[in-house]
C-alpha cells in the first residue's frame, strides 16, 4: 500500500492511499460533522455537511467519498464552508417536522448534536411543515418520518450487514420517502427480519423501539426531601 | 450590541434608571416564563437592579414604551399575538426568542401540517364535537388563527435567540445577567433544543 502527502489546512500530512479524506482527517483530530456517514456502512455523500475544498477545484467535495491523492490541499473550515454547513444543517431542520421537545431521542440525536456544533441558534429558512406519516405497524419498532434526513444509514445497513434490503428510498427531493419493501406497511413486510439494525444506526428519532419512552420512566420519590432541605442547602445556586 | 444599561431619565441627564425589562406570552405553555421563576431567590438579586415593567407577571394591561429587553415566549399563531409582537417590537430596544416556540416554532406549530386555520377549527370545534358542533365566529371574542404558526424571527426581527423547551433558569440568569453587564450573550456553547 503506497502512502500519499497531502496538505491540509496548510499541514502536511502523510496517509495510505486506500483511505477516505474524512478518515485522513478525523485521524489527525480534525472533526467535521457528518450524518450520513457511519463507521461499517458504505459512504454515500448523502448529507454534504462533510464538504471540503480542494485547491484547483471550484467545486466542494464530501470527504466522505473522496480518495486522497498525492499533493492534495485541502481546507476544511473556511468562511464559506461553515456558512453552508449551518445552511444545510437549518435546511434539514427545515425539511420535516423536528421537534425535540417531544421527540423520543431528545438528548442523544445526532442532528440536535450537529446543530449545537455548528451554533445554529436558529433556523432562517422557512419551515416547510410536510404532512408526513408515522407508521407504526410493526410490532416492536416505529417509523417516524417527521424526524427522518433520508442519510440512508437504515437503507445501507439493511442492504449490506443484514442482507435483507427491505428498506429503499421512493420519490425524488422534498416528497422523497424511506419506504419498506414496495412502500408497504412495515408490520406487512415479507423481507423484515425484525433484527432492528435500522433502529440502531438511525441518526435522529426516525426509527426508534416501541414502549422506550414509557419504559424509561423513573419515579423520583427524593423529590419530598429536596423541596424540604433545597434552599438551606442552597442546591440551586451554584 | 448596545448596553442596556441605563436608559436616561428626561430632566436627569446623569441619573441612570434601571434598565426596563418586559416579558410576552404569544403561542406557548407559560413553561419559559416558569423557567423564568425558576430562578428563585436568584429573582432577588435581580429586583433591585431591574425594572420588570410588562408581562404576565406584571398587573398591566398595555405595552410600555421605552423597555430596554423584551422576553417573547411562544410561537405566532394568531392575530393577537402578530399584534403584540410588533407593539414590542417598536417599543423594545432588544428583543429576544426566548424559547423554542418562539425560536421554531415547536409545539405550538405542529399544526401547520394541516392545510390551513379553517381546516383546524373544524377539527376542534365540529368534528370532534359531541355537543353543539360549530366555528364560534363572534368576532372580537376569539382572536383569529393565522393560516401558519410562525417562529419570532419571521414576523419581526429578533437581536438574540435563546432556544430551549424551556431555556433552563441558569441560561435564562446568564442572558439577563450578561446584558446587565453591557456585555453580548454568547451562547454558542451552551446551546440546547427541547
Amino acid at each position: 500500500m503506497s502512502v500519499k502527502t497531502l496538505m491540509i489546512n496548510g499541514q502536511m500530512v502523510s496517509a495510505s492511499e486506500d483511505q477516505t479524506l474524512l478518515d485522513v482527517l478525523r485521524e489527525n483530530g480534525i472533526e467535521l460533522p457528518t450524518l450520513c456517514h457511519l463507521d461499517g456502512l458504505t459512504p454515500i455523500g448523502a448529507c454534504r455537511l462533510c464538504l471540503v475544498e480542494l485547491a484547483g477545484s471550484n467545486k466542494l467535495h464530501p470527504a466522505c467519498m473522496t480518495r486522497i491523492t498525492e499533493g492534495m490541499e485541502v481546507t476544511t473550515h473556511s468562511e464559506r464552508l461553515v456558512k453552508y454547513r449551518r445552511m444545510i444543517l437549518e435546511l434539514l431542520f427545515a425539511e420535516r417536522n423536528h421537534f425535540c421537545s417531544i421527540c423520543v431521542i431528545n438528548g442523544q440525536c445526532d442532528l440536535q448534536q450537529m446543530g449545537y456544533d455548528v451554533g445554529m441558534d436558529h433556523v432562517r429558512f422557512e419551515y416547510q411543515c410536510p404532512a408526513v406519516e408515522v407508521d407504526a405497524s410493526h410490532e416492536r419498532f416505529i417509523m417516524d418520518h417527521n424526524r427522518c434526513v433520508l442519510c440512508t444509514r437504515c437503507v445501507r445497513v439493511c442492504h449490506e450487514m443484514e442482507g435483507a434490503h427491505t428498506r429503499d428510498v421512493m420519490g425524488r427531493g422534498g416528497s422523497s420517502r424511506i419506504i419498506t419493501d414496495l412502500n408497504q406497511l412495515w408490520g406487512k413486510s415479507g423481507s423484515c427480519t425484525g433484527c432492528g439494525k435500522c433502529v440502531q444506526v438511525c441518526p435522529t428519532g426516525a426509527l426508534f423501539e416501541k414502549g422506550r419512552s414509557a419504559a424509561e420512566v423513573v419515579k423520583q420519590r427524593d423529590f419530598l426531601v429536596y423541596i424540604k432541605t433545597a434552599r438551606e442547602k442552597h442546591l440551586w445556586i451554584q | 450590541m448596545d448596553s442596556i444599561m441605563g436608559t436616561e431619565t428626561p430632566g436627569n441627564a446623569n441619573h441612570r434608571a434601571r434598565p426596563r425589562i418586559a416579558t410576552l406570552w404569544l403561542g406557548g405553555c407559560a413553561g419559559c416564563h416558569m423557567s423564568f421563576l425558576d430562578m428563585d431567590e436568584r429573582l432577588m438579586d435581580l429586583a433591585p437592579r431591574i425594572s420588570l415593567v410588562y408581562g404576565p407577571l406584571v398587573d398591566r394591561k398595555e405595552f410600555p414604551d421605552q423597555v430596554d429587553v423584551v422576553l417573547v415566549e411562544g410561537a405566532v399563531a394568531n392575530e393577537d399575538n402578530l399584534h403584540h409582537l410588533q407593539e414590542a417590537r417598536k417599543k423594545s430596544r432588544l428583543l429576544v426568542a426566548f424559547g423554542d416556540c418562539a425560536v421554531t416554532g415547536n409545539v405550538t406549530s405542529m399544526r401547520n401540517t394541516q392545510s390551513s386555520a379553517g381546516v383546524v377549527m373544524d377539527r376542534s370545534f365540529v368534528e370532534n364535537a359531541s355537543l353543539h358542533p360549530g366555528v364560534p365566529r363572534s368576532g372580537g371574542i376569539l382572536p383569529r388563527l393565522l393560516d401558519r404558526v410562525i417562529p419570532v424571527h419571521q414576523a419581526v426581527p429578533v437581536d438574540l435567540f435563546l432556544p430551549g423547551c424551556p431555556p433552563s433558569a441558569d441560561l435564562i440568569f446568564y442572558l439577563i445577567s450578561e446584558l446587565l453587564e453591557g456585555r453580548s450573550p454568547d451562547l454558542s456553547d451552551k446551546l440546547k433544543y427541547g
